[in-house]
């Protein structure tokens, strides 16, 4: 009985027929007709029972075509609901008293069935909260409760700080420890939603005198709030659909791995949050155009401000409602309860993200944001139109008024964005949201983007890993929608096509788009079931009153009976496959899940585990033992250089001062260091010094096999240092247009990956000084440091660390750099380009 | 005595300098004092193997005076008596074969400071020795951090040296007719050394004496210079958290801040060196650590403020557990480790009920890793919520102060017994007891509070299930 209904009519409809009808296989095909009919007009309108119970005759009259004795049924039911009418209309207090009166009388323990129902869904909801919890527990079980890769670290530490020294302090934080010596205004360049949430989260424990470690509380945030999504996507798809469907879309969302790697536990980051966020807001505003609430619209500006704080991608909320409405006003689907829903979200909305320091006043400065202001002027002037319209009642006079008014309205928007433009008021786009639009805009303008891996365009082996089945349900679930086009459906529709596209340019927007495949998903695995079960319990049903009332029947009824049944089984077989068939399918999605969260998307990337010889795990902890060592055996004071992947883990677990890190604000910053990085050693120790470095770390996976170290980042140093330094040119690293370590020129990245490297013996059979990441034994194997040296190495050679020797004797440099000067025509281009792009340094 | 205010210069030709002066200006203050007590022979071992340095000292105390003596003096100079850790004394009572030890009290005199400052320590004895009258006493005594590196920096090849400063006499208020001291060294790697004729090296010991007749505050200040690769563990600071729950168990939580106090390392650390060499590589470095934890341990982890750290071992038997640990980098000198070490122990093994119906508990009080100084310790005793009238017992003295600590769910918060001592060594691991009431029912005062929140829960659930509170009819 899983598919009663949950609204209000049917189930007085149940509980009449159920007083009526004694026979519970009348019941239940009562039941799946109602359903039929909800299945039809998924939002009518509660308001209105009579246009309702004249639908459901309509819908049950068509159904009941099919066999005389469905006819008979609906009959039955017309005259059931048409005799129920007046106690709809009754007041339900009665009802709800009666119901009261014979649960507390404790006679039968049998629950009824709107009941039993809620049972069952709180139950099922339930269990999928749960489920999505702990399945993304499996990186704590594997390896430990830590915050995960590169992000979470810098969150983690603001976090600290916040809950150390309160809002006040962390709101006007400068972090002297990274950016040196440039500093970072950590308060006003930060989503501080995610940080906030969980200091919230953790104060509130403290406070119930749960005894728990901040740390803990970072690592489950993410996993706490994909639970809480689960429920936000249930309603979602109960507004969209049904409650089956919302059910579902709960349930594949739980475990979709689209969205399971970025909230496994540890993985603290901005997403985990702001996912909850965005379905949130998108639910709300959903629910506010579908009843014209003012206060639905209110809640959805509400979520927008908690996105707004919590995720750069609040970019794609502010962009898709107004396409949203663009599209409702195109269609001519405008109402008021569109008006009503979009500018109280808008204005409350943009008024609070004004909030956030980061943001300010980017909702009425910025390029990205104009659409959204621009809609907003566009539905007063559809408002403003309407009125004229209903005022004149003259159409020729209209036509003549719109042509002017529209035209009026156009110039004058374009006007003011040109003027806007021009001015500088309005900041033109980013090379991010470029990029998004053009996706080989990134690698031809900014390589720092295009070196991050997760900006990569996505394949179609990512799309099927993280998908899986939902990737062929999502057209099912697109035509779904389409045959039943209401404002939400619209909605999803647009949500899913506008995110797979962003999920096609950028990998990790494949997690912005996880939710709406689910939710289109969702409808159409909800809906093909309810078809096939309907098939399949409708059928069953009547077979069963026919062998009962079997003997009554004429013959000419029972040999037409005969071949309906002959079909109907027929039907009801195939229905049978059908369904297991999705069973199929749905069991192997939740399979490929638990799989893939297990083996692909929790490991933390800190650790890395592999298998020995002997089929036993091994843990390089390398990481963590260069940090530690930094954080126990350096001066506090020391200026750690390395590529910026590595800087918010050296703050973090090293709390030592960096050049970079991953927050990436400044380029030529991040140029400069590339530049040390890709040049020989004397030119790098001259950016070194200028930028007082102590020591340089390295990361390098010789020994282990790990590929992705410095050496294999490096042509994106020399990509993003040539971007900013002509003097640095790609072709000079290459070989024959190759890229290759065992021979050609010594750039300063070799040299320290390979310093002594060429004394070991990696793997047996192989000559010392055989790299196992690139399976090349290296050119030069004798590598001398002059400026550097070797402070410390991982016991795996994973982490490299080198000490910048203080300058021995000011003679000497003298004579190295007159030496150089002389000796390399190029070295003086680049002194002088140094000196331009340290010179803001030397205060 | 200026030669021990010069222990933090280097150099050696100044330390000898001085030296010389010192030892005019001890044989010039001959006659200061005399006693009635004498000392007819003494023995003293001292143990230099690893950095904590064992002394045994054996006396035969005669009584001279006309007077009985209740008390026997020791002496200390003013930097041992500062490095002085333990010091314990017994009364050596029977004849050869028969021999056994009766403890001694020792405590600080309040005797006014000897010449150069000297430091008196005074033993009780358990008769006051009549005139004529002898007693033989045996006295050990731990000093800690009394060996210098020298040279203070050395790189990863090269061996730690350390210095080690005393006397050749022993130093006494007293007339000492025959005396001789043994110096053991860990190997026969001995740089130089001070000889005060008699003087004999006997592979890895050192014989100073035996003298004769010497006076009271004789002293000839001596210098060894020897190889110790042995690991100069220190905790600069230990917290421990005993935390007793009656539902049956006994956690316990150590925070330590470890450091490798010997020579410090110069220069780069090249790990290919410390791979393949490691025999002449970083020899005075160590990776490992041994904790002894009692036994039927369980739930023990290792970490520190970044993350579990993988690399330990548990070995656990009937009698004892053996908790391997490595710090994430091995130790070379001046290297620090920061890590927590904490484990369950069932309650039964530690907790006991006394005749007068109060609870104590029964636990170890120093530092469980082998042959570790500790700077400072800090026990803190979480009594369970609700118990009233702590008190500590320790067999030394000790600092201490209460505190409340709040734990899950607690509203009054738990009683905390702390217990503060410096320079301890693993000599102190010996028991302390924590006595405290405590009713049963404080037990079921939070499962209550749990089981009633939920209830309330639940009913709240039902009766918005049941009541109708929306405007609309």
């Amino acid at each position: 009985m899983t598919w009663h209904h949950s609204k209000s009519q049917s189930q007085d409809l149940n509980s009449m027929m159920l007083q009526e009808s004694s026979s519970v296989g009348q019941r239940e095909t009562l039941s799946s007709k109602n359903q039929k009919y909800f299945l039809e007009e998924p939002e009518a309108p509660s308001l209105f029972p009579i246009s309702v119970l004249d639908k459901s005759v309509m819908v049950s009259f068509r159904v009941g075509l099919k066999s005389s004795i469905m006819v008979r049924k609906s009959d039955a039911l017309n005259g059931g609901s048409k005799s129920s009418l007046p106690p709809v209309n009754q007041p339900s207090s009665q009802s709800d008293l009666s119901s009261l009166s014979k649960h507390f009388s404790f006679r039968t323990l049998k629950l009824k069935t709107k009941q039993q129902e809620l049972l069952i869904r709180v139950t099922i909801l339930g269990l999928v909260y749960i489920l999505a919890f702990i399945t993304r527990l499996f990186s704590v079980l594997r390896y430990e409760s830590m915050i995960h890769e590169f992000d979470p670290y810098f969150n983690y530490r603001t976090t600290l700080y916040l809950t150390e020294k309160g809002f006040y302090e962390f709101w006007n934080w400068f972090d002297s420890e990274s950016w040196y010596p440039l500093g970072r205004i950590i308060g006003g360049t930060l989503y501080p939603g995610l940080m906030v949430t969980a200091a919230v989260i953790y104060w509130a424990l403290k406070f119930l005198r749960f005894a728990v470690h901040i740390r803990e509380v970072c690592v489950l945030t993410a996993p706490f709030f994909a639970s809480n999504t689960t429920i936000v996507a249930y309603f979602f798809g109960k507004e969209l659909w049904d409650s089956g469907a919302g059910l579902v879309a709960a349930a594949l969302i739980a475990i979709c791995p689209g969205y399971i790697s970025r909230s496994v536990a540890g993985s603290y980051d901005n997403e985990g949050v702001a996912i909850f966020a965005l379905l949130l807001t998108f639910y709300l505003f959903v629910k506010a155009v579908n009843t014209g609430s003012l206060a639905w619209s209110l809640a959805s500006a509400f979520g927008y401000f908690y996105m707004v704080s919590a995720w750069g991608g609040y970019v794609f909320i502010i962009n898709l409602l107004p396409l949203y409405v663009l599209v409702l006003l195109i269609t001519g689907r405008y109402s008021m309860r569109l008006y009503v829903a979009y500018n109280c979200m808008y204005i409350v909305g943009m008024l609070l993200a004004m909030q956030i320091r980061f943001v300010g006043f980017q909702h009425v400065q910025s390029g990205e944001h104009m659409a959204a202001m621009g809609v907003f002027f566009l539905i007063q002037v559809f408002y403003f139109l309407d009125w004229v319209k209903h005022m004149l009642n003259d159409s020729k006079l209209f036509q003549a008024f719109l042509r002017i008014g529209v035209t009026c309205a156009l110039g004058v928007g374009v006007v003011a964005l040109g003027v806007g433009t021009a001015s500088g008021y309005i900041s033109p786009w980013t090379g991010r949201f470029y990029s998004l639009l053009d996706p080989t805009y990134a690698k031809d303008h900014i390589p720092i983007i295009a070196s991050v891996s997760e900006h990569q365009p996505t394949a179609w082996s990512s799309f099927m890993f993280d998908f899986h089945i939902l990737l062929f349900l999502f057209p099912a679930g697109l035509y779904f929608c389409f045959q039943q086009l209401s404002d939400a459906t619209i909605f999803i529709v647009m949500y899913g096509l506008t995110s797979m596209y962003f999920a096609g340019v950028m990998v990790r927007l494949i997690l912005v788009a996880t939710p709406a495949v689910c939710l289109i998903s969702a409808i159409a695995v909800s809906a093909t079931l309810k078809n096939l079960t309907q098939l399949v319990r409708v059928e069953s049903k009547p077979a069963h009153t026919v062998l009962a009332k079997g003997m009554n029947s004429t013959k000419s009824l029972s040999k037409q009976q005969a071949s309906l049944d002959e079909s109907a089984s027929f039907l009801k077989k195939g229905a049978m496959v059908l369904l297991l068939g999705a069973y199929y399918l749905l069991s192997r999605y939740a399979i490929h899940c638990t799989w893939v969260t297990s083996e692909a998307y929790s490991s933390p990337s800190i650790v890395l585990a592999a298998r020995g010889a002997h089929g036993q795990r091994v843990i390089f902890d390398d990481y963590r033992e260069a940090y530690f060592w930094l954080q126990q055996n350096t001066p506090s004071d020391a200026k750690v250089m390395s590529w910026w992947d590595y800087g918010y883990q050296i703050t973090a677990m090293g709390n030592r001062t960096v050049i970079v890190d991953n927050n990436t604000w400044n380029n030529t910053h991040i140029a400069t260091v590339g530049r040390a990085m890709s040049s020989y050693e004397d030119e790098a120790y001259e950016i070194m010094r200028s930028l007082d470095v102590d020591y340089v770390l390295v990361v390098f996976g010789g020994v282990t096999g790990y590929s992705s170290d410095d050496i294999n980042k490096f042509l994106w140093m020399v990509r993003i240092g040539g971007g900013v330094f002509p003097v640095i040119k790609e072709p000079d690293y290459l070989v024959n247009g190759e890229y290759r370590v065992d021979k050609g020129a010594a750039p300063k990245m070799y040299k320290l990956s390979y310093y002594r490297f060429g004394e070991l013996t990696t793997e047996y059979g192989k000559p010392p000084g055989y790299d196992r990441a690139r399976g090349v034994e290296i050119g030069n194997k004798d590598v001398k440091l002059e400026y550097l040296e070797e402070a410390f190495t991982t016991s795996n050679w994973i982490v490299r660390i080198y000490k910048v020797k203080p300058p021995s004797n000011r003679w000497e440099i003298y004579m190295d750099l007159v030496d150089e000067s002389d000796g390399d025509y190029g070295y003086d281009c680049g002194a002088i380009q140094l000196d331009q792009a340290t010179g803001n340094y030397k205060l | 005595m200026e030669v021990f205010e010069a222990r933090s210069r280097s150099t050696l030709i100044l330390s000898l300098l001085v030296f010389f002066s010192l030892s005019f200006r001890s044989s010039s203050s001959l006659s200061s004092s005399s006693s009635e007590l004498q000392i007819l022979s003494a023995e003293r071992r001292i143990d230099l193997a690893s950095h904590i340095i064992r002394v045994v000292l054996s006396l035969k105390v005669q009584n001279d005076g006309e007077f009985p003596a209740s008390n026997v003096l020791l002496a200390f100079p003013p930097p041992q008596a500062k490095h002085l850790s333990l010091i314990q004394a017994a009364e050596l009572t029977g004849k050869k074969k028969k021999k056994s030890l009766q403890p001694l009290d020792v405590k600080p005199s309040d005797h006014a400071d000897g010449p150069n400052g000297a430091k008196f320590f005074s033993i009780s004895l358990r008769n006051p020795l009549s005139t004529g009258g002898s007693v033989s006493i045996e006295v050990s005594y731990i000093l800690t951090q009394s060996l210098e590196p020298f040279p203070v920096e050395i790189s990863q090849s090269e061996p730690q040296l350390v210095l080690y400063r005393d006397g050749a006499l022993i130093l006494s208020p007293y007339t000492i007719k025959q005396q001789t001291t043994v110096i053991r060294t860990p190997t026969t790697k001995v740089e130089s050394f001070t000889r005060v004729e008699p003087t004999t090296q006997m592979r890895t010991e050192l014989k100073y004496g035996p003298y004769q007749d010497q006076p009271p505050f004789s002293y000839a200040p001596i210098l060894v210079h020897f190889e110790n690769n042995n690991p100069f563990a220190v905790v600069e600071e230990l917290v421990r958290e005993i935390e007793i729950s009656h539902w049956g168990y006994l956690q316990i939580t150590e925070h330590y801040k470890l450091v490798h106090n010997g020579a410090r390392h110069k220069g780069g650390f090249s790990r290919v060196e410390y791979q393949s060499r490691p025999s002449i590589s970083g020899v005075s470095s160590f990776k490992h650590l041994l904790a002894k934890l009692p036994p039927r341990v369980h739930s023990v982890y290792y970490r520190d403020n970044i993350g579990n750290i993988s690399t330990s071992h548990l070995r656990t038997s009937y009698s004892k557990s053996e908790l391997e640990i490595e710090p994430r980098y091995p130790l070379l000198g001046g290297w620090k480790a920061t890590f927590v070490i904490g484990y369950v122990l069932p309650l039964q093994d530690f907790l006991f009920e006394s005749d007068d119906g109060k609870r104590y508990l029964n636990f170890s009080f120093g530092c469980p890793i082998a042959e570790t100084v500790v700077n400072k310790i800090t026990n803190k005793v979480v009594l369970p919520e609700g118990s009233k009238n702590p008190f500590a017992v320790v067999p030394f003295s000790v600092e201490r102060h209460a505190e409340t600590s709040y734990s899950y769910l607690d509203i009054v918060g738990r009683p905390v017994v702390v217990l503060e001592k410096e320079n301890v060594v693993p000599e102190h691991n010996s028991h302390f007891q924590v006595y405290y009431d405590f009713h049963l029912m404080f037990m079921l005062a939070e499962p209550l509070m749990l089981t009633s929140v939920f209830f309330f829960l639940f009913v709240a659930a039902v009766a918005y299930l049941h009541m109708d509170i929306s405007i609309r009819k």
